[in-house]
This record gives structure tokens, sequence and C-alpha cells, in this order.
């Protein structure tokens, strides 16, 4: 079953590339129970452009500075004569708002780890790669590395390299493990850094539970009973047909030498 | 005996049995070749019996290796190359293979290659398969063996490739000739020898070739040791009837013809050996000049797959241009508002903002690679897997099988299989594919009286169903008596006598009664000597000797004896001899004599020697005639003639020919038996059977000596006037004839030809038959195989002047159009009631018609008759009007012939009898071509249902040209994972078995209207394709956007709606053959289960690579979507909903619009055809087309002509029955009036209109 239990706040205000600290209340209308899934979503923003998806070297991701071959991340492959890890633009311009929630004044506990996939963070992410001359450029794109964690830990970048196959998407944040109530509230501090302004792209802020079925989507429900419907209308349809004029089956004055008129 | 035989008929003369026609004097051709010799074109030099000389130059010819292979080991690879990108939709993709490697591309430049490497090398393969066949059967023919003169007079055998220019060769009979040789010398004295030119021209009569006089000696081993001689001669021509050349020996120069040269492809008959000098070989012969490579063909549906093709290219034009201008202005605003794509720092001008105009430009390129998928790369290779497929299940159907010869149907190019399902006409050639080339004696007329009254199959048929009919129509009386019947068959069977004894005989087979008909129940227990196919106890077993007037018989005896050319072969088991003559009628004769007592047992030059039954004694006796001379047939005499001398010196004028000729050369007291003879000649021809009339007179010494000075004299004479004077000579002592009666012989028609032809004509197939035969000829065997019928009105097309010259040709023209326009207003005045027409067109008038401003009148009263007959056809003009009607009517012609390797027709399927082309057209012709029209038509649908997603999700990218999918699942999509059940759906689908394909021909009429792969179709399937990609799409991401897919709040990403998507649309194109196909075996369900599968386990294994290898695909099914159960139940979501459209269509279509055979699918599936077989019978009756032509078509005529006769019998029959006084006394019994009541009843059943149709259907 699925409910309505999320609340999106809109955080879209404030001045451009100036960071601002701000804070934004949500209502929780009913009960979520734990884990609650913090997922943050950007409108217009097409992390599934070619150009944008095949900036990135999983060469790299996995051998580290090992690996020399960084032409499909151009143009954010190197960076005053050296490499740059991870290179490419997908790791480039990476998310880099932070939340914090309070729930009155006690700050809620978010887990931030395993929110990427556990065989990304195994196999795709090498344990051994550490961040290097990282948003070290001209052009400063997103989020900053800390390059003392193996890319292995760095699970919000591991997040963000998975891209969305659409321009309107979501991204898991974090958990919230606790319950929460009905009629809860929730304040939400939050850093916005990441620059959304220019593509009059909207940040949204989304809490979520998930069933079995996953998050919560009307479509699926929608789909499967209007299409039980029309199956239902057109097998309703075809009845009555048969029933008012029916063709018994196999019937010979069907056959098409059975129209013409006998000659004879 | 037939050793001494054999020795003496080795060394006859048998060209003294000529004495003009088949060789005239060459004089006259030597002035032109003397000019000629020398000159460019006729420089060729051989010098005959050393051939070491023409291994090097300057007479260096080719040796005798002939190939017919397209390509060897080095030209294979790029003339098969060459061959595959002529395909538009192959250089396409290599475009796209070629762009995949520069930063252009779309895709992994593998995944691009792959597919076309694959496509590419399986049809490369399948050429290579078939040269290599075609090789095998080349050093098959290379590695025959002949005799060759190595020196010093020694033969020995040496295989076909290594003979040289200028050897000399020694063929036996029944061999092929190695080469084109020169005719030195045969095992006839004269140097005369028979060929068979049946593979060059399809004719299968002897031809006769003489050797020059100067080379007779040459006739033993021996005699080649010293032999040395020049040949200059034309060089190499593909003209078969054209040689000019000069033979010098000895210093002497000889003129050479046509009549010297034996061309290689031909055999040698009725000669023990010849020996010949090569001088074509190999790849110079004419045969092989002669032979064109056949032209690729390609079938109707594969022609308009073309268009369909290139209506793919514009939408992928068009969604490609769509994705360009997209691309161009989201680049053009990108720079500012897409910060993180850092765009002005674009190095490869893709997404370049300053230059949107070139960008877009290159991003259309790109898109055209990308949007391929629309193209159905492996169309063309699977329509070539599968033909191949469907050509060997052609081969090997055992239906097809003919026991008589061990041979099967074969489908020599695959390509044209559904061309099978779509012909409309039908040009027959008639020797060897109608009949069997074998005569069989019939029926005869002595002296006015009718022997050998065999019942024909017509009438045996028409009587059947007239009692059915009669039985029918009973059971629709009630409490009506058996007896009633039986005096309606009765009075039927008087009322005709031709059929008088049909009936009877049927009668007699079903009911066995006392009045059976002694003549024909004790033929049936005779044992049948080929050729002789007669059965009258009158005249068998000596039983002729007690009819009256023997004399005459005798004489008629002593015609089929001795007038012929023919001579004794062997004897074979029980004293019977065998026979060998120019035609096969003269065989039947030969062997219809012997039959009857008057066994031909020897020919010398001047004698022939007879043994034969005397009547008054009863004993058998030799006698020797004296052959004094022998006027020749030929087709303007239509006569022949012996005169021969008895043992007592009597001379007689034995005659025999057609019968206007004889009728007009007879005397007045020999027209005795005219009348009675000219009424059985016509009963003979309606039943296809060829007449010939003989006649005799006796001749007296003196005027006879008189004649035979003229002869001798117009023999004697050289030139142009020759023939002319022997023609006169010949009408002087064939005249004041005395008629002896006629024979008919059948020309064998092959096993099930009419009911074949029967068929055809009822699946609404159009019958002409074209022959080389004589005008009478054809139209007889129009007859035997029912395209003829007495009912029919025959219009002729011919020309009254024999050759016209070219300042004449403009009057012929006139006249045929003349003849044309009031043949249509005839047509037209008619306008389908009345009689059927039937046109027969002669080979002159045919010419003339062809011409081009004669050829859309003839054409169109052509197309306006129910058959047509062309007579004297010549193997071209075969051709040409195949090509003429082809182009004229548009429709699908299938010529059928029997020339094994006809130059002008090269054939592409063959079969061993003319009735499998029933099976083969209306079983495996429909199948076909509704297999293939479903898998051009699933083609489409699957690569539309597929490429769109691609474009779809385009648009959600801002144009930019990502793809959704996996590289890797792209390659697979085409090469493997639906690949297969569409292979099983173009081999074994069938909409109905074969046994009602058969019974119900109209089914064929499917692909003759070409509804299958109509653009109505095609359009709806490409709707189809829309529809589908539209709800995999669509469904797809709004399910899985934009939260959550699974428990642990994960979400998707490219790789994971690419992978659902992906599955989705696999389900859906292999679920969507599933309710295509109409005929599952194991092997379709095989197939399409396990492509599903397959792409599960191939899914599997790929996403278990380690990472640097699958990628983001990397545990993608395992650890992602697997376990997410939205995953499957997306897909079931998604596989309803987009088959919904396809499902509601063939239910409504089945439901409210079935077509035929949907209809007799149920009834087959319900077993209403066993339950109810007289529905089931009546509705295959129905299902014939309205024809003319055909056994049934007869039949059915014949009826009405015979109730017409019954009804006319029946009116005089009661009202002389209430007239007489017998029935006023039996007015007074009961069972009297009811059985008058009966009569009534069925007269009135006749006037009722409704049931006379449901009785003559």
């Amino acid at each position: 079953m699925l409910m309505d239990f999320w609340k999106v706040t809109d955080i879209n205000h404030g001045m451009i590339l100036i960071t601002l600290i701000c804070t934004s209340v949500i209502h929780i209308p009913k009960l979520m129970k734990a884990p609650i899934f913090i997922y943050y979503q950007l409108d217009n923003y097409y992390q599934n452009h070619r150009r944008y998806v095949k900036s990135r070297s999983d060469r790299q991701l996995l051998h580290g500075l090992k690996h020399h071959d960084l032409s499909s991340c151009a143009p954010e492959d190197f960076n005053h004569g050296l490499p740059v890890v991870p290179c490419g633009l997908i790791a480039w311009s990476l998310f880099n708002d932070t939340y914090s929630f309070f729930r009155g004044i006690d700050e809620m506990k978010v887990n931030r780890k395993n929110i990427a996939w556990k065989s990304d963070r195994d196999h795709k992410f090498d344990k051994q790669v550490y961040p290097f001359n990282f948003q070290n450029g001209t052009l400063s794109g997103g989020a900053h590395l800390d390059p003392k964690i193996p890319l292995s830990d760095q699970e919000d970048l591991i997040v963000w390299m998975r891209t969305s196959a659409l321009p309107t998407f979501r991204k898991l944040y974090g958990r919230i493990e606790e319950d929460l109530d009905a009629d809860d509230i929730i304040t939400v501090k939050l850093l916005n850094n990441y620059n959304t302004y220019s593509f009059t792209g909207s940040k949204k802020l989304v809490l979520s539970t998930s069933s079995w079925l996953g998050g919560h989507n009307n479509f699926l429900g929608m789909a499967c009973i209007s299409v039980g419907v029309s199956f239902i209308f057109v097998a309703f349809v075809f009845m009555l047909i048969h029933v008012k004029n029916p063709r018994p089956y196999g019937d010979t004055t069907n056959l098409s030498w059975n129209w013409k008129p006998m000659s004879g | 005996m037939s050793g001494p035989t054999g020795r003496r008929k080795q060394k006859l003369k048998w060209s003294k049995l000529y004495t003009f026609s088949c060789l005239r004097p060459t004089t006259d051709e030597s002035a032109p070749t003397e000019r000629l010799l020398g000159q460019p074109g006729f420089s060729r030099v051989v010098f005959c019996n050393e051939s070491q000389l023409h291994k090097s130059k300057p007479h260096k010819y080719p040796n005798n290796y002939v190939s017919t292979t397209k390509y060897n080991l080095i030209t294979f690879l790029p003339r098969a190359l060459f061959e595959q990108f002529r395909r538009v939709a192959n250089l396409y993709f290599l475009l796209a293979a070629i762009l995949s490697v520069t930063p252009l591309a779309a895709f992994n430049p593998v995944s691009v290659i792959a597919p076309l490497v694959f496509v590419v090398g399986l049809s490369m393969l399948k050429e290579a398969i078939e040269d290599w066949h075609r090789f095998l059967q080349d050093r098959n023919v290379n590695s025959r063996r002949v005799k060759v003169h190595v020196g010093n007079g020694l033969f020995v055998q040496k295989s076909w490739e290594s003979l040289l220019v200028g050897d000399i060769v020694k063929v036996s009979k029944n061999e092929y000739f190695p080469g084109d040789l020169l005719l030195l010398s045969s095992s006839y004295e004269d140097g005369l020898c028979y060929v068979e030119t049946m593979n060059l021209d399809g004719e299968t009569n002897l031809k006769a070739k003489r050797s020059l006089e100067t080379t007779l000696g040459l006739d033993e081993d021996a005699a080649f040791c010293k032999f040395k001689a020049t040949v200059r001669c034309e060089d190499p021509n593909p003209s078969l009837y054209t040689f000019v050349g000069n033979l010098d020996l000895e210093k002497e120069s000889y003129p050479l013809s046509p009549s010297q040269l034996l061309l290689r492809d031909s055999k040698l008959r009725n000669t023990e050996f010849v020996y010949g000098v090569v001088i074509f070989s190999g790849p110079d012969t004419k045969a092989i000049r002669n032979s064109t490579r056949s032209p690729s063909k390609r079938s109707r549906v594969e022609r308009k797959m073309d268009r369909v093709i290139y209506l793919l290219f514009g939408m992928m034009v068009l969604i490609s241009l769509i994705s360009a201008v997209g691309s161009a202005l989201y680049t053009k605003s990108g720079n500012s508002k897409m910060w993180y794509l850092r765009l002005h720092d674009d190095t490869d001008n893709l997404f370049n903002p300053e230059d949107p105009m070139s960008s877009g430009l290159l991003q259309f390129v790109r898109a055209l690679v990308l949007y391929g998928y629309l193209i159905p790369i492996s169309l063309y290779v699977s329509i070539e897997l599968v033909k191949v497929l469907q050509a060997m299940l052609i081969n090997k159907d055992l239906a097809m099988y003919d026991e008589a010869t061990g041979k099967t149907v074969e489908a020599r190019t695959s390509n044209l299989n559904e061309e099978l399902g779509q012909v409309e006409m039908i040009l027959s050639d008639k020797t060897g594919t109608l009949t069997c080339n074998q005569m069989e004696f019939r029926k005869c007329s002595i002296e006015g009286i009718s022997y050998g009254g065999e019942v024909t199959e017509v009438d045996l048929a028409a009587s059947r169903r007239m009692n059915i009919d009669v039985e029918r129509y009973r059971y629709s009386l009630d409490g009506s008596d058996s007896t009633g019947r039986s005096i309606e068959m009765f009075d039927l069977s008087t009322a005709d006598g031709s059929t008088e004894k049909d009936v009877l005989g049927f009668h007699q087979g079903s009911e066995d009664t006392k009045t059976g008909n002694s003549r024909i129940s004790s033929s049936q227990k005779e044992t049948a000597v080929k050729g002789f196919n007669f059965r009258d106890n009158r005249l068998m077993d000596k039983m002729w000797i007690y009819r009256s007037n023997v004399s005459d018989m005798i004489m008629f005896f002593r015609v089929m004896a001795l007038c012929h050319t023919g001579i004794p072969v062997e004897e074979n088991r029980g004293n019977k001899i065998m026979y060998e003559a120019e035609s096969p009628e003269e065989v039947a004769f030969l062997i219809a004599a012997q039959e009857f007592g008057f066994k031909f047992c020897q020919r010398t030059q001047s004698t022939m020697v007879l043994q034969e039954l005397d009547p008054s004694s009863g004993l058998e006796m030799k006698r020797e005639y004296k052959l004094l001379n022998l006027l020749e047939f030929n087709s303007s005499r239509k006569r022949m003639s012996v005169i021969v001398s008895n043992e007592d010196g009597e001379i007689f004028l034995l005659c025999k020919g057609a019968d206007d000729v004889i009728f007009d050369r007879l005397a007045d007291n020999g027209r005795t038996y005219q009348q009675a003879t000219v009424m059985h000649l016509s009963m003979y021809a309606e039943d296809g059977l060829r007449t010939m009339v003989f006649a005799y007179k006796k001749v007296g010494l003196p005027e006879y000596e008189n004649w035979s000075s003229v002869f001798r004299k117009a023999k004697a004479t050289i030139g142009p006037e020759r023939e002319e004077l022997l023609e006169n000579a010949s009408e002087m002592i064939e005249k004041e004839l005395l008629l002896l009666g006629a024979v008919a012989v059948e020309d064998k028609l092959q096993k099930g030809v009419p009911e074949c032809i029967d068929k055809l004509a009822q699946a609404g197939l159009k019958i002409w038959l074209l022959t080389g035969d004589k005008k009478e000829t054809a139209v007889n065997i129009g007859f035997a195989c029912s395209l003829l019928r007495h009912d029919m009105k025959q219009l002729h097309l011919c020309l009254r002047k024999e050759s016209p010259s070219n300042q004449q040709m403009k009057d012929v023209k006139e006249e045929i159009l003349c003849q044309l326009q009031s043949y249509n207003q005839l047509i037209t005045a008619e306008d389908g009631e009345g009689d059927p027409f039937a046109l027969v067109v002669d080979g002159k008038a045919l010419e003339v018609s062809l011409s081009y401003d004669v050829r859309n009148q003839f054409l169109s009263v052509a197309m306006k008759c129910d058959v047509v007959i062309c007579c004297r056809v010549s193997p071209k003009q075969k051709a040409l009007i195949t090509r003429t009607v082809k182009e004229h009517s548009g429709k699908t012609v299938l010529a059928i012939g029997d020339g094994a390797n006809d130059a002008v027709m090269a054939s592409d399927f063959s079969l061993p009898q003319f009735r499998f082309l029933e099976r083969l057209l209306i079983v495996h012709g429909h199948w076909c071509y509704k297999r293939i029209s479903k898998m051009i038509l699933y083609f489409v649908y699957k690569n539309i249902a597929f490429g769109l997603t691609l474009f779809y999700y385009n648009i959600f990218t801002g144009f930019s040209g990502q793809d959704l999918y996996d590289d890797w699942y792209m390659v697979m999509f085409n090469v493997l994972l639906t690949s297969l059940p569409v292979i099983s759906l173009g081999v074994l689908e069938q909409n109905v078995s074969s046994d009602v394909c058969l019974k119900f021909p109209a089914l064929y009429q499917e692909g003759q209207r070409n509804i299958c792969f109509s653009w109505k179709r095609i359009i709806g399937w490409i709707l189809n394709g829309i529809l589908a990609s539209i709800a995999v799409f669509t469904i797809n991401i709004y399910v899985l956007f934009p939260s959550a897919f699974d428990k642990e709040g994960n979400l998707a990403d490219i790789e994971h709606i690419g992978t659902i998507t992906y599955t989705c649309v696999i389900w859906t194109v292999n679920c969507q053959i599933a309710l295509m196909i109409s005929h599952f075996t194991w092997i379709s369900h095989f197939l399409i289960w396990g492509s599903i599968l397959c792409w599960y386990f191939f899914l599997y294994s790929y996403n278990n690579l380690p990472p640097s290898y699958s990628k983001n695909v990397f545990h993608i099914f395992t650890e992602q979507t697997g376990p997410a159960p939205l995953y499957w139940i997306a897909t079931l979501l998604v596989l309803v909903v987009s088959l919904l459209p396809y499902f509601t269509h063939i239910v409504i279509r089945r439901s409210f619009f079935p077509m035929d055979d949907h209809i007799i699918q149920e009834m087959k599936y319900s077993g209403t055809d066993v339950r109810d077989t007289p529905m089931w019978l009546r509705e295959q009756e129905k299902s014939k087309q309205l024809t003319q032509v055909g056994y049934s078509a007869r039949v059915d005529a014949k009826i009405r002509h015979l109730k017409e006769q019954l009804h006319r019998k029946r009116k005089s029959f009661y009202l002389s029955v209430t007239n007489s006084p017998v029935y006023k006394t039996m007015m007074r019994r009961d069972t009297a009036e009811e059985r008058v009541n009966l009569m009534i009843n069925f007269r009135n059943a006749w006037k009722n209109p409704k049931r006379k149709a449901g009785l003559l259907v």
C-alpha cells in the first residue's frame, strides 16, 4: 500500500551564487515508519545529456592514477597538467547542498552510509583510489571531496555518478532511522550551495518511505486499474456484440465464395 | 537373333530412306564461306589430330574445362562483398560502421560492426556454399570420360576437361558430346548420325547430321593414324544454328555447314559411334556461349519490401531531422543554462553553442546512425536463410517425390518461393511437360467401323457425376422407389449413343448388373503393352480374320506395318520386337501392327520383311516387300507414302497422312467409308487423340515406271527448284487413293495432368499452352488435358501467306489486326454469356502479334479468352511471350517447360512430374507467400517497436543522442534475441494444412490478390509497432519515475530504465510473434520462449562480468532489478498493454470480418469437417473459381449437355407413352401411376432454377 507520506519543500530562494544557510519546516501528516528516505530532487537538470553521461572513466575509478586514458573525461580530465581523480563532468558537478534535520530542538540522526549500491561500493569505486587534484581548476563545479577518504567511501559521489535517466530526478541523500509521528514538525537546515538558478531548475527535498513496490507512485496503480477496466470494457463490448449478433464457430456463410451471388 | 540384325542395321544406309527435306546439298553455301573466311570473326584455324599445336600461340585455344561458378578463391572476397553492399540497407550499415569509429559514433563501434559482419558473413557463407555446389557440378561434368585419339590409331579414355581443340574423339551411343565437334564419320556407311538436342532447344525429336563425303573413310580407329586436316572457320559465337567453315584435306578445300557440327550438350542417338574432331572447346562452345547466367529474379513481395525499407528510411530521416533541430536548439541555449555540461569547452563540435547549425548537422548524421535500428539489418539475411530452409522443405516433400525417376521437386533458386503463391498465369510447354512424349495406339476406324471403344475419362466422370446428381436429387424426393431411378438411367443411356456404354460400364462397376458389356469387361484383364492401349475383342487375338471384307483390313494393317521409317531394334520376351523411329507415333503404329499379327521384322536397304497372319490359313508367314520409293513426311505435305512391290510383283502405294490432305486425294470409288470415317475422326479428336488417315492404291507397272523416271530426275536436280520438282512428282502419284480408315494415337499425357490443370484452373490460374508442335497436335492435346472442349469457340489467329517478306509486313499486320478486332467484338458481344472462347495462335501470326504495335491488341484479346494455345512457337518466342505477358498484365507468370537446360528460360524450379505443380503452387507457394509476408511485416514491426523507443528517449535527453540501452543489448537484439522465432515463422508457419489447401483452391487467391502484403497491412503493422513502442516507453518511464523502485529506496538510473525497457521490448516482440503463429510446433515454442529465456541468461552472464567489461550493467540483474518486484510487474503490465491493440484487432477481424482461412481453421478445429461431411464437400465445390478450363468444367458441360438431351428425350418419351395404348392399359395399375408422377416431378425439377443451380453447382 502506498500512502502520501512525503512532503516537498521548495528551497528555491536566496541570491545567486551566495551560499546560504536557510531553514524550512516540514509538517508530517501521518506516521512514517523507519527507514525514512531523504531524497533531493532536481528539475530540468540534464544528467542524461550525452556529453555529460560519457564524461567519466570507470577504469580510473577502479585503478586511480594508474589509469592514464582520460580522453572520455574531457574537458575535466587534467588540471595544471595533472590528472583529475575522479575525472569528468559528472564528478566535477557533484551536488553539494547539505541538510540537517531537527525534531523540536534535537538534531535527528541521518544515516548517510549505505545509500549507494553495494556492488558500486565494492567493485566499481576502489578502496585504494583517493581523490586527487579535484576541483582545482579555474572553474569550480560542485562539491569538493576529502582527499583522505577513498572513493569507495564517498557515497554521495557514487550516488551522483549513477546518472539519472530523465531530466527530473531524485537522488538518495540519507536515511532517518527513526519513526516520525503524525503532526511532527521537522525543521530542515540546509546549506544551499548548488547552482540551479542558471537553468531555472528547482530543488526539492523529499522524505519518503518505501514499500515492496518502491516509493509512492500513483501511476502504477492507475495504469493497472485503467488497463483492467479497459479490458473488461472491451470484453463486455465483444460479449454484447456476440450475444446480439453471434457468429457461429466455423460459420460457412462468412466464406468469401458464399458472399458472391451464386451463378448458375 | 539380335546380334546379326544389329550388325546389319549398322551398315544400313539410312540416307537412302530420305528423298528430301533434312539434308540439302550445301553447294549454295560455299560461295559466301569463301569470302568470309580469314575476315575478322572468321579467323579460327584448327589443326585436326594435332592438338599439341593448340597448346601454344598463335593458335592457343582454351581447353575443355568449363566453369559455371561465380567466384574463384581470389575473386570471392571482393566480388561477394561488392554484391552484398549493393543492397541499400547493407550499404547504409557499412556507412554507419565507418561513422562509428569517428567521434560521431552513436554507439560503441563493435556494436555496429558486429551485426554487420554477422549479417554479411552469413550471406557470403550462403553464396560460398552455393558456389561450391556449382563447382562440384562442374567437376562432375568436366571429369566425364571420352575416347580420345592419342596417336597411332590408339584411342584412350580421357576426362572431358583435358580435351584440346584438334583432338579426335570417338563418341558412342547415348553419350553427350564433350565439345563442339566436326563430324568426320559415323557407324553408318554414309556418315549419318542422329543427335538429340533436348538440352539445347528442348526439342525431343532426333536431328540428323551428316559428315562430308571425303571423311567417310575414317570409320575405324586405325584410320586416324595419319589423318591430318585443317579447319578454318568462324570464331566462337553463341548462334546454335549457324556454322561457317572450310575443311582443307589433302590440298582440297571442302565447305562445312551446321549439319557437320555436333554441339556440346547434345546427345548421340540411334548411332553406334561417331568420330569427330574438336572445333570449339570449353568456354568457346556454342552451348556455353549461349547460356546466359540466369538473371537473379526477385519476387513481387521482395520488390515491395524494398519500398517498405525505403519508407522506414524515410521515417528514420524524419526523426533524425527532428532530433538534429532539437539538438541545435538545446545547444544554442545550453551554454548559459547547462553549466554542468561546459559546452564552451566543446572540442568535437557536436555541441558547439557558438555554431549550433553545424552541430545540428553533425547531430543529424549521428542520429541517422542512432536510429538505424528502424532498418531491419537482419531482414535480408533472415529472408535468405528462411528461403533456403523453405526450399529444403519443398525439396524434401514426399508428396512431390516421383518414384519412377527417384526425383523430387527441386527449388534451384530459393529466392522465388513466395512468388509461387502469387502466380496468375501459367505458360506451359507441351512435349515432355504435359505429355511424356510417348504415343499409345488407342482407336482405329477400319472400313467405317470404329474399334477400340475404350471409355474416355471425361465420359466416365460425367456419367458418374450424373449418377450422383440423380441420387442426390432422389434423396430430396420422399418415398420414391429405386426402380424409378434405374429407368431414368437407362433412358438417359439411350439418349446418346456415344455415352451408352459409359453409363453401362459405370453401372457394371458399381452394381454388377446382368447387362454387362463383354467388350469392356474382358479387356481389363489384358496385360499392357507399352505404346498400345487398345482393347477390342473384335480385332484382338486374331479375331479380325472372322470379319467381313478382310482384304481391306489386311491392306490397312500393311499400311501400318510398311509406311514408316522405323527399324526393328531388339527382340524381347514373348517374340515381340521393339522399334525405333523418327517419331514416337510410328513406333506406336509398328507395335500395334505387331499386335494385330503384322510383325515388321527386318529392313534392308531396299526390302522390308513382314511376318503376316494369313487369314485363310490362320498361319503366320514371312513376306518380303521391295521398297521402291519413300516419299518423306514433312509439315507442308502432311503425308507420307511408300511405294512397295510384293512378292507377286504387284506395286502398291501406301499412304498415311492428315485427314484433309488424304480426303483431297481420294479416288471417287475410294470414298466408300469416308462419311463414317469423318464422324469417327471428329470423335477421336474430341477425345484429344491424334488422328491419321490410311489410304492405298495399286499402281500399274507402266504408270510406275513413268513416274519413277520423273521422280529420279527431280531428285538429281540441284538448286532451289529441286523441292518444287519433288513436290510435283509426288503429287503425280499420290492421287486416286482408296480410303482404308483412320487410326488414333494418344499423345500420352503425364500422370495426373488433367487433374492438375483442373485444380489450377479452379484456383483461378489462367493456363496458356505454348508448343512447338503443329496446330492440330496442340489442339488435340488441348482437348486431352481438358483445356479445350467441344462447345468452346475456337478463335484461330493465323496468316494466310507462308513467309512474309519485309514489304508485306504491313499487310500482314493489318490482317492480324483485323482478325483481332473481329474477335474482340465477338467476345464483347458475348460478354461472359454463352460459350467460352479459346484462342489458337500460329507461330508466324504470333511473331507478328508480338511486334510492338500489335502487341496490346493481341494481349487484350488473349486475356479475355479462357484459354490460349500457341503452336509452332520457338523457344525464343516462348521467352518473348512470357516477358510480354508479364509486362503487359503486370501479373505473375509462371512458365513451365521441359527444356532441361533451356538457354533462354533458365529455370528456378524443376519438377519430375507436371502434376506436382499443383502441390508446389497451391500448397508450398501459398504457404511460402504467407510466411514471407508475415515475416517481413513482423520485421518491420519489431524494428519500429524497438527503434522508436530510442527516439522517445532522445527527446528526454535534450536531443543529445544518448541511447537508452547498453551497446551490447542493442547488438543482441537483431542478432540473437529476436531473430530465431521469426525464422520458425518463416519456415514452419501454415495457416491451414496442406490437404485443406488442396481442397480449397480459393485460398490461393490471397496470394494472387496480394492481400497479405498490401499497403494496408504494412501501414497497419507500422502503426502496431508505433503503438507498442509508445506503450513500452511511457509505461516504464512513468512506473519508474520519479520515486524509488524497491524497498531499499533505490532510484532508477539510465541503466535500470534501459534494462527494464529492453526486457519489455524482448517480451513484447516475442509474444507478438507467438500471437501471429497459427501453426505451433515444438520448434516454434522452443525458439520463442527460448529467446526470452536467452535474454535473461544473457543479462545474467553480462551482469556477472567484471565491472571493467560490464560497466554499469554490473550486478544490475542479480542485485538491483531482479530482486525488485516492480521490475517484473512493469514487464507484465507493459506486455499486456503493448499487445492489446493487436489482440483486439485479431479478435475483431476473426469475429466480424473473418477471412476464408479463419473459417476453415475453425471448421477443422471443431471437427465439423468430419461431422458434417456434406457441408465440407459442398464448400469445397463452391470455393472453386468459376472456370471454363479443366476437367471438371468439361464434365459440367457434358452433364449440361446430357441433361438437355435427357429433357428432350423425356418429353418425347412421355408424349409417346401417354399416347400409346399400352399406357392406357397400364394406367389401371397403381404402380404405373406412381412412376409417371415421378417422371413429372423429375421434369419439374429441371424447370426449377434453384434446384438446378444446386445440382449443377
